[in-house]
């Protein structure tokens, strides 16, 4: 099994994703540069880590979107190989166009920083599949831009394809329909506000998401 | 060639940042303020003969997220 976390220049989520995917895979994961044009063959699975890429100039995600890697990335979602964005890389997956939507500044202004509880909505999916629909878990967020934004059309189609992964069960940016993550329209790219990666040992004080992480893993491993 | 592009949010997408400035505004005591919305200015100096497509797309792919944004594109002279 091979699989990639790509870091860019403010990534600063980037080791702890690569030592949640070696924590759920016994396999350490490539580390890929924001400047390579092109990623490892073969890969498996691919993380866009949380951070500040650019120093989120622009907007949240903007620069980072139109990276060099990240022409590759999108070529490598297209043809089906799992992606996962975790804050910072939602927001670059919203902006590139991989998923729909927009991450606008919290609601209230504010940075929010703090363990959430979350809902599992959909649990077809290969990132959720190692949870039971409706169940309760607690994954930290820390973010300024986390207030989804997509138009009425796009959230209800969202919402009746499955595509909405988790949900936040106390709203506190502000996001549209309390959506905390979402998927694209094949299943294989999902992005979230909340870290899974920061609840992966009983040290972090909680580890509900590394059932995000194993159930993606053993499926790729036994696919 | 100077050109202005003007980024601002769509009607009806909330402006946290333009409340929170309204907000001051009234604190100040500055009456008869009815909304504040909150946008962003690029100034491009770019060769002569630049096409309207062209800062079209540069709009479209990078300045403004079209899910959220409009844009206006201002010649200066």
């Amino acid at each position: 099994m091979k699989l990639a976390v790509i870091t860019f220049p403010g990534s600063n989520c980037d080791r702890d994703m690569a030592v949640a995917l070696e924590r759920a895979s016994g396999v350490a994961p490539v580390r890929v540069w924001h400047g390579d044009s092109e990623l490892p063959a073969n890969l498996d699975f691919i993380a866009l880590p949380g951070g500040f890429s650019y120093g989120d100039y622009l907007r949240s995600g903007a620069m980072a979107a139109n990276s060099p890697i990240m022409r590759a990335v999108i070529a490598e979602a297209k043809r089906g190989v799992p992606v996962l964005g975790v804050c910072n890389g939602f927001q670059i997956l919203t902006e590139s166009g991989l998923l729909p939507g927009a991450l606008m500044r919290n609601a209230r202004q504010t940075f929010i920083c703090r363990t959430v509880p979350l809902e599992v909505v959909e649990t077809g999916s290969l990132f959720t599949a190692g949870y039971t629909a409706g169940q309760t878990i607690h994954i930290p967020v820390a973010h300024h831009d986390g207030n989804y934004f997509a138009d009425e059309q796009t959230l209800d189609r969202l919402e009746g394809d499955g595509r909405v992964a988790f949900r936040y069960l106390a709203n506190a940016n502000g996001s549209q329909r309390n959506i905390a993550g979402i998927l694209n329209a094949s299943g294989n790219v999902l992005g979230m506000m909340p870290h899974p990666e920061r609840a992966v040992d009983p040290a972090h004080g909680g580890t509900d998401g590394l059932a995000l992480f194993k159930a993606a893993l053993e499926r790729l491993a036994t696919a | 060639m100077k050109v202005r592009i003007h980024v601002s949010l769509k009607p009806g997408v909330l402006d946290p940042q333009g409340r929170a400035v309204h907000h001051a505004l009234e604190g100040l005591g500055f009456d008869g303020v009815e909304d504040v919305r909150i946008g962003r200015l690029v100034e491009l100096e770019v060769a002569d003969g630049t096409s309207d497509e062209a800062l079209e797309r540069m709009c479209e792919t990078l300045l403004a997220n079209t899910v959220i944004e409009n844009y206006r594109i201002e010649k200066a002279d």
